[in-house]
């Protein structure tokens, strides 16, 4: 069964990961921008980094199949200097015309701070004024409840940002609710210390059905799986859930969503080969 | 008005499947957290920190025999302020919350 990723940070795997999320029938992924791990010196670096989920990436991906996806931002670890902040966020407008840009995103909170929250809303603004898809990331752990709350009422002080143009992700048992119940997307991120298990996302899908629910790896330079939610998959059939509610989850339910860019696709693409002269 | 509740997907398993095909997983992962616990024993006398009070909290939560156990948990490692603080002093988190180091709300 072909799957979508929606939620992936292949800038940092490898090609053999590439590899064997194509085998296992993945089809089309979506990539978040996100902290690399260390905090860019200058926002040209973060010009580079743009260009790179918005050029190479595709090609790469392309080289095995995968159709890839970009959303841009300045992720909420590195939004505690606003000033700096908001001189990336002006980068962002000069690339939403690339083919492979669905929208805003990973924006949110990390430690629920003012300015974190200011840097939000000048994300969801620019969303507002544009019509753009929102990816929303959720905080870790002890911080995930309190920031999904103010993420929430956040987005709600924008009223021309519709519920279901907005995916929260990372919701664990104690957000699912909360999301849900406002009329937004949200995602689970199948991780194996921090965020849901396989087992854990099935629970919660259980509990809350499958409406307006997807499942993510974040595969990124920390301990996480690229093959999560085709693991996730397998969980589900071992439970004995039908085949349907296992496609609505890993691939029509993510393909709906994304749909709304106008800009995504989960058709089928043949490997190309790599470009030599490049 | 048609019914706007979302649809549910109860679990196809019947209550012996279930621990049929979990038992021994989670069989073994209780027995990390008794490991773990007699590891930190071991490691010498002292206080708990925020992080172990909490974790024998939610240890209490397996047992009260009351549903949506794994809320509750992440519920009770949670920051239950309701206010932004002032400024991020760190980028990672513990997993727990730390009631007597946490910044206050406000400017």
């Amino acid at each position: 069964m072909m799957y979508i990723d929606p939620h992936v940070h292949m800038v940092s795997r490898s090609t053999d990961d590439y590899v064997r999320m194509a085998r296992a029938g993945c089809c089309a992924i979506t990539e978040p921008a996100f902290w690399a791990g260390y905090d860019r010196s200058s926002p040209q670096g973060f010009f580079d980094y743009f260009r790179q989920l918005t050029e190479f990436e595709p090609r790469r991906a392309a080289q095995y199949g995968i159709r890839h996806h970009a959303w841009l931002c300045i992720n909420p670890k590195e939004a505690e200097d606003p000033v700096f902040a908001r001189e990336v966020i002006g980068l962002i407008p000069g690339f939403l015309e690339r083919q492979n840009v669905l929208g805003i995103g990973e924006i949110g909170l990390n430690k629920n701070s003012r300015n974190e929250l200011e840097i939000l809303e000048a994300h969801l603004q620019l969303a507002n004024d544009r019509d753009l898809l929102v990816l929303v990331h959720t905080p870790h752990l002890e911080d995930k409840l309190k920031g999904t709350r103010l993420i929430l009422d956040a987005i709600r002080r924008f009223p021309r940002l519709d519920p279901g143009r907005v995916l929260v992700d990372h919701v664990e048992e104690h957000t699912a609710k909360l999301v849900l119940d406002r009329g937004f997307w949200c995602g689970m991120t199948l991780y194996p210390d921090t965020k849901c298990t396989p087992q854990r996302a099935v629970d919660i899908i259980e509990c809350y059905g499958a409406e307006r629910i997807w499942m993510n790896s974040a595969g990124d330079w920390g301990h996480s799986d690229p093959l999560a939610v085709p693991k996730a998959q397998m969980e589900m059939r071992r439970r004995g859930h039908l085949e349907s509610l296992v496609e609505q989850v890993t691939f029509r339910n993510p393909e709906r969503f994304l749909s709304q860019s106008g800009r995504f696709s989960a058709a089928p693409l043949r490997p190309t080969a790599p470009d030599v002269t490049r | 008005m048609a019914d706007e509740r979302p649809t549910t997907h109860a679990c196809p398993m019947s209550r012996a499947q279930v621990v049929d095909a979990y038992f021994m997983e989670h069989r073994a992962r209780l027995l990390d957290v008794a490991a773990f616990l007699d590891r930190v024993d071991r490691a010498g006398a002292g206080a708990d920190d925020f992080r172990m009070q909490a974790f024998r909290l939610a240890v209490d939560v397996l047992r009260d025999g009351r549903p949506e156990r794994a809320r509750r948990i992440l519920e009770l490692l949670s920051d239950p302020s309701t206010e932004p603080i002032a400024k991020a002093g760190m980028k990672g988190a513990t997993g727990a919350h730390d009631a007597s180091a946490a910044p206050k709300g406000g400017a």
